[in-house]
């Protein structure tokens, strides 16, 4: 009588404990599945990305040539380059290229993508598409060893065809001017395509009714491009603007190649900078300040993006 | 005014054909400015390559002078001789086939697993590392580059391709785009094998590592194309010419040669667009996904 009601309890409690058992033995599975899964990835960015950046804001604060030991100089690194000549005017440079070239950038790419984007047969826009990303996939290194030929000052192609037209030869590479400019054309030539790509993206998700209905109100071309087509890919433009933006704040590969910086500082960047100083001069702390002088321009653009995109921006 | 209305009535009709691709007709040029515009933007894109892929077929004497013909007077091989000479391309090459190779690999097999975890495996402070290794995606190579830089002197690893591979393998950009991935397969996948009694393993490599191979292929194109192409960071960790990469044996045979040969340096950089050409035949629209993929966040 008493242990008649007791058996099945019993059974169920054991069952309740092997399906227990069961979820505690899965939830182990997983987590060791978990920790080896995540393991690469989490240690390597720890490793070689996290710490870095904590070592890097540490470093700025010492003075260090690897060879002697590491010393405590507080702000010092941050005043010689607020002062150093070369460290301002590679700022300087590296801020009015990142003006000039991306200006040239979205304006190339989003006109180029405009006249893809319109009516035409689908095989032409796939070649056009083509085309335009293109340069995208070289290396920027061979593209400034291809381009310091074609303006060579002599031989090369550009001047000839100038000259085709009357304009004297450019000396590309002995002038200020020319310098700065052959840099921003040959950054811009391989990285329009980039924004040409995000263009091509918010054009095609502009509803066609939207121009319909403003045809029919009698709106002309260009009315059309600046009421309409700009304000409804305004969240692709400010993309492509800050993501150009960042991007050409980090110019390297070109001046370094074409110009080593030259003549004079005319085209140094900040990168450049960050390199010379910490490779060169072997001032690693230095070149870890300038570092993050630049990483802070950089996080300004993003947090500018944020800002934008909540007040100006128009989300359909 | 009647043009421009027949332009968006035909656009229209045509849009209706072809799904998917709208049509705009903001502007309507005469049909010929338009294409003309695009005629030159595509002989300013093209045409430097051309050029040079020209100039290293041309003869010598002929590559030195300004003549507009884009066609050499005769095909002369001897500059690609000439640079096989005056460098150990062979090297080069395989030094970046290595390099490139280790880093596409390495990048789609971590990026898998990670994402995969972030995406399907639920755990306490999933979200807050996940923040962590987005955040990284902000901060520019050259902060981190000194100190990472020691940390391979360190590890005795200074001067070696390794230098190179390891820290370029960790990927947060392909982490992220391997989760939103695996985000897109449906969770009833996981519930159903974990059902039939299949385990955490089981269930990532019979079931969802098959179905996640084409988002692998977009992070190894991208590793591909970023790391064969890349030069500061091969500047910086490598010393000796045989370590070097093939962008980094180019620029300096080109500061070692002046303008006297430069159709020899030309062949070398033609040399070294071969695989992104590659790239660019086969991996095209994966390419053009995984690149702008990053905007999408």
């Amino acid at each position: 009588m008493s242990a008649a009601p007791v058996e099945p309890v019993m059974s169920q409690a054991i069952e309740l404990d092997q399906a227990e058992q069961d979820t505690r033995r899965r939830r182990k599975q997983s987590r060791w599945f978990a920790t080896l899964f995540l393991a690469p990835t989490v240690i390597g960015i720890g490793l070689f990305t996290v710490i870095p950046i904590i070592a890097s804001f540490v470093l700025a604060f010492f003075e260090w040539d690897i060879i002697s030991n590491p010393k405590f100089v507080g702000l010092a690194n941050f005043t010689d380059i607020a002062t150093d000549p070369t460290v301002r005017v590679s700022f300087l440079n590296t801020i009015l290229f990142v003006i000039a070239a991306v200006t040239l950038q979205l304006a190339v790419a989003l006109g180029l993508a405009v006249l893809v984007q319109s009516k035409m047969p689908n095989f032409m826009r796939s070649f056009f598409r083509s085309v335009f990303f293109f340069p995208l996939i070289l290396s920027a290194a061979s593209v400034s060893i291809m381009m310091s030929y074609l303006f060579n000052q002599n031989f090369g192609l550009v001047n000839h065809f100038l000259g085709k037209v009357g304009i004297p030869a450019v000396p590309w590479l002995n002038s200020e001017t020319g310098a700065i400019v052959m840099i921003v054309l040959v950054y811009v030539w391989q990285n329009f395509g980039f924004s040409f790509l995000l263009f091509l993206g918010g054009l095609a998700s502009v509803p066609k009714e939207v121009y319909e209905a403003s045809s029919m109100d009698g709106a002309s071309g260009w009315r059309q491009f600046w009421q309409i087509t700009l304000p409804l890919i305004s969240p692709t433009m400010l993309v492509a603007s800050v993501m150009a933006i960042i991007a050409a704040l980090q110019i390297f590969d070109q001046p370094y190649v074409i110009t080593r910086g030259g003549p004079g500082d005319a085209t140094r960047t900040a990168v450049m900078v960050i390199y010379e100083s910490a490779f060169q001069q072997l001032r690693f702390g230095r070149a870890s300040a300038i570092g993050i002088v630049l990483t802070v321009l950089i996080m300004l653009v993003t947090a500018l993006q944020f800002r934008l995109s909540r007040r100006f921006v128009f989300y359909s | 005014m009647t043009t421009k209305t027949t332009a968006v009535e035909s656009a229209s009709s045509k849009a209706s054909r072809t799904p998917g691709i709208p049509h705009h007709a903001w502007y309507a040029p005469s049909k010929l400015g338009k294409y003309f515009i695009l005629l030159i933007g595509t002989l300013l894109t093209l045409g430097p390559v051309l050029w040079t892929i020209s100039t290293s077929l041309r003869p010598v004497t002929e590559s030195l002078g300004a003549s507009a013909n884009l066609i050499p007077s005769s095909l002369d091989f001897g500059s690609y001789r000439e640079v096989f000479e005056q460098v150990d391309m062979k090297l080069l090459i395989l030094n970046s086939v290595l390099v490139t190779a280790a880093c596409a690999i390495g990048q789609m097999i971590t990026a898998a697993m990670a994402g995969y975890v972030f995406a399907k495996v639920d755990f306490r402070g999933r979200n807050a590392l996940f923040a962590i290794v987005l955040a990284t995606m902000m901060v520019p190579m050259q902060v981190t580059i000194v100190p990472v830089f020691m940390l391979i002197r360190g590890m005795g690893l200074s001067d070696t391709l390794l230098a190179l591979i390891l820290p370029a393998i960790p990927t947060a950009f392909g982490t992220f785009l391997m989760r939103q991935y695996f985000l897109g397969l449906p969770d009833e996948l996981s519930e159903a094998a974990q059902i039939d009694g299949a385990g955490p393993w089981r269930t990532f490599f019979s079931i969802f590592a098959p179905l996640a191979t084409p988002g692998m292929a977009i992070v190894g194109i991208l590793a591909f194309n970023y790391h064969w192409n890349e030069f500061f960071r091969p500047l910086i960790m490598t010393i000796s010419e045989e370590n070097f990469t093939l962008p980094l044996g180019l620029v300096s045979l080109q500061g070692n040669m002046g303008t006297g040969s430069v159709a020899t340096v030309l062949a070398g950089v033609v040399i070294s667009m071969i695989p992104a050409l590659g790239v660019f035949m086969f991996g095209q629209r994966t390419l053009r996904e995984g690149l702008t993929a990053g905007s999408h966040r």
